[in-house]
Order: C-alpha cells, then structure tokens, then sequence
C-alpha cells in the first residue's frame, strides 16, 4: 500500500503530512530546513527526494534536499549565483524533477539546473532572445525582489523541450534547452498597455495535463486560460467563474478536460470573494464550471492561496489538496466534491506538492 | 588570535562548525575567506558578490561596525550577528 505525503512549503519551514491510500488520518511532521522560508517544496519521483527551494534574509538562497522523506537534510547553493555583474540573485523558487534533472527557477530572471541530485548548481539560462529582453530585464527597470522565475515546467518526454514563467513578462518555451526561446502568450489578455505584443502578461501558475502534453491550463492575473496546441495559442475560459484573479490551479491526473481552480478577489484583499471558501472545478476544459465549498469554511474565510496552493494525486480517485495563506491545508478524496482540513495551523503555506511512495 | 563568534542560524548549516572559535586574520574579509576555506560556501551565506556583505547580516569588531576591509587585530572580538528583523 502506497503511502501519501503532501509536502508544504510554509514561511517557516517545510512540513509533511502523511497517510496512507485511505487519506483519512494524517500525521504532521516538521518544521524542516531549519525553518527557513520555503518558496516551493517538491518531491522527485525517480530518486524519491524531496527538494525545498529557500531563501533567508539572512543567509540567502539554497536548495534544501531530503533523501529519505524528511528524517535527514542537507542543502546546497554551490553554483547558485549570477556572479560578478549587474544580476543578483534574491531567492530560489519554482522547482522541478524530470529526466535525471532538477529546475530551479530564480529571482531576478534565471533557471538554475542540478545534474547531481541538488548537490551542486549551474546557471542554465537567463531566458535571452527576446528582442525587449534588455528592457525588461534591466534592474533599474524592475520592482525590487519582485521579477523573476517562478515555475519552470519540463516537458514529460523530452529533456531539451520546457517552459519557464517570467512574472509579469509571460511564458517563455525552449526546444533546444534554453539556447532559444519563443514566447507563448498569444491569445492572453493584459489590461495595461503592453510596450511590445509578444510580453507583458502576468502568467500566474502554469500546468499540463498528465494525459495529453498539448493540453495546458493557466491562472493569469486577469482570467484563467487554456491551450490545445502546447500553448502555440490560449482562449480564456474565465466564463462563469465569480472573478478573473488567482494564482494557484492544478490539473486532473487522469482527465484531460478537468481542471482546478481558485480564484480570488483581485484588489488588495486577494482572498476568497464574500469569506467564502471555494475550489472552482471544471470537467469540460472550461466550458462550465461547479463551485466546490462541501467542507470548506463558507463564512468570513479570507483566505488566500498562493501560486503553488494547490495539488493533485494520482490515486484513482484523486486527491486534490489547497493550502492557504493562513495555514489551513485542506484534502479532497473525491476529486473536489468534498473538503476536510487536515492541518489548522501551519505557518502560511507557500506550496503543495503530493506524493505517493511506496510504504 | 582574534575570538570569532558567530551566530546560532550557522552551525546547523555546517557540521562541525562552532559558535565560537578563535582565528589568526588581519580583515573581516580574510577572516570570512578562512571560515570558507574550512566550511565551504559559508561565504555564500554571510557576503555577496561584489564583494559585499549580506544586507542582513551586521560584523562588529571590538563593539564597532565593520565592513569586509576592516582590520582585525591579533586579540579582536567579532561579532558576526543576523540582523534583528523578521516576524
């Protein structure tokens, strides 16, 4: 019997959270990673580790790693640097395993690669070839600690071929491992003025459906979007949803066509519209869309989910997990219909990730 | 020797590191490249490139604020301190 470990990346530390197939009884462990922010915390299948990318105030960026599911740490920066020059590295965030590889994206703008298990570091791209790169990569013209990667997605078949995310900027996709780019924005919407037509959007979470790698889905800052073609174009399936603001999303393991959302206020609040807790659910790739709140608090809930909120298992029933900005993690094992919460106190939670090791 | 001390965030990083040790160093920045040499990338976690420190992290030498020139002498105290900042 296989066993669940949802892994949370909190402000404090990285926390795990196990039970078995059931997802019924849940057991907490950490804090971990000597309780350093964690910005994205994920679990390798092919080596069975789990890697938390950090940064600290103090200390600066690392990539903290557990081979044997949390009972021992060790971390790395080695490699982690842009070196002498105008680039400086504030944090590590969106993290990714696939193919013998380990992604991490950084801020300013740049994917870092580990080949040896999180071990050691190398600077792999700083997303170059956009003809308004210079601009929009200039530090003098960023907002402090606010521009960078923060998800790289790995195409499931081949090495060379992944996605990264520049905040603000958009979705930037590589066939040759980062040597050239074509963005992949065409179709998504921006309400501001965009300097240059290809950039200039605010791609907030970006995921593929494990059944079909055409098949993509994205929360934006303004509406929430889909992509038959490998994001070559996006229509916006924001239709009959309550607002068009949100950060995390996940796609069905099984489905091509169900997909997850949250979406939330989009001033300042940036938390759940009315205080009533909701996960939005559609099972025709954005045709319609079901409010799933059985479960879930529905009076004054200000909660808020961030980009890396929320997950999927792949059990055959799946889990769906949400954690939030206040520290309640809440677990679905009927694929959204039903809610149970399954931590109350955690600090915020930055990112859930769900695995399912052997026991 | 100058009395090293530094602060409790360090030692869980690196096995084998102390709180407080003692080290024959003329500069905070030797001081600091003598910490590496023995504790790989602790550099990394107290200065940035530039060379500069860590916006949050404050060296003090014999009680006065130092920067990686500051000199150390043979019976200094440093004070390698995390800044009072966080919630």
């Amino acid at each position: 019997m296989a066993k669940t470990v949802v892994i949370a990346g909190t402000r404090k530390g990285a926390f795990l959270l196990e039970s078995d197939e059931a997802r019924r009884d849940w057991q907490v462990r950490g804090p971990f990673c000597e309780s350093w922010p964690i910005y994205h915390a994920i679990y390798a299948p092919e080596s069975g580790t789990i890697y938390a990318a950090a940064a600290s105030e103090w200390h600066g960026a690392s990539v903290w790693r557990s081979t044997d599911l949390g009972e021992t740490w060790q971390q790395s920066s080695e490699g982690l640097t842009y070196g002498e020059g105008p680039l400086k590295l504030s944090k590590v965030s969106g993290l990714t395993a696939a193919n013998g590889r380990i992604f991490a994206g950084a801020e300013m703008p740049g994917v870092f690669e580990s080949r040896d298990g999180g071990a050691t570091w190398s600077l792999l791209s700083t997303i170059e070839g956009h003809p308004d790169r210079p601009k929009w990569n200039d530090p003098e013209n960023q907002p402090p600690g606010h521009l960078g990667v923060p998800a790289v997605l790995q195409h499931p078949d081949d090495p060379t071929h992944w996605f990264a995310i520049v905040q603000g900027i958009g979705i930037f996709e590589t066939t040759d491992d980062g040597a050239t780019f074509a963005t992949r924005n065409q179709g998504l919407r921006a309400d501001w003025p965009l300097e240059h037509p290809d950039v200039g959007f605010c791609v907030h979470k970006l995921v593929m459906s494990p059944q079909d790698s055409n098949r993509l889905f994205q929360q934006n800052h303004v509406g929430t979007h889909r992509s038959d073609d490998g994001g070559q174009t996006w229509i916006e399936i924001t239709e009959g949803l309550p607002t068009d603001f949100g950060f995390a999303c996940a796609a069905h393991p099984h489905d091509r066509d169900t997909f997850f959302t949250t979406v939330l206020d989009g001033g300042h609040g940036r938390t759940m519209p009315d205080g009533k807790a909701a996960v939005w659910r559609t099972r025709d790739a954005g045709g319609t869309w079901e409010r799933l709140s059985d479960g879930l608090p529905q009076r004054d809930a200000y909660l808020g989910i961030l980009r890396e909120g929320m997950a999927t298992d792949t059990l055959d029933e799946p889990g769906v997990y949400v954690g939030t900005s206040t520290g309640q993690l809440f677990a679905s094992t009927d694929g959204g219909d039903s809610w149970t919460e399954i931590a109350s106190y955690l600090p915020p939670i930055n990112s859930v990730e769900v695995a399912l090791v052997d026991a | 020797m100058a009395d090293v001390r530094l602060p409790p965030t360090l030692p869980p990083l690196f096995p084998g590191l102390p709180r407080r040790l003692e080290l024959e160093v003329a500069t905070v920045g030797e001081l600091l490249d003598a910490l590496d040499a023995q504790w790989p990338v602790l550099l990394y976690r107290l200065s940035e490139p530039g060379p500069t420190l860590r916006r949050h992290i404050h060296i003090f030498v014999n009680g006065d604020r130092a920067e990686l020139d500051t000199a150390i002498e043979p019976r200094s105290r440093v004070d390698v301190i995390t800044a009072i900042s966080g919630g």
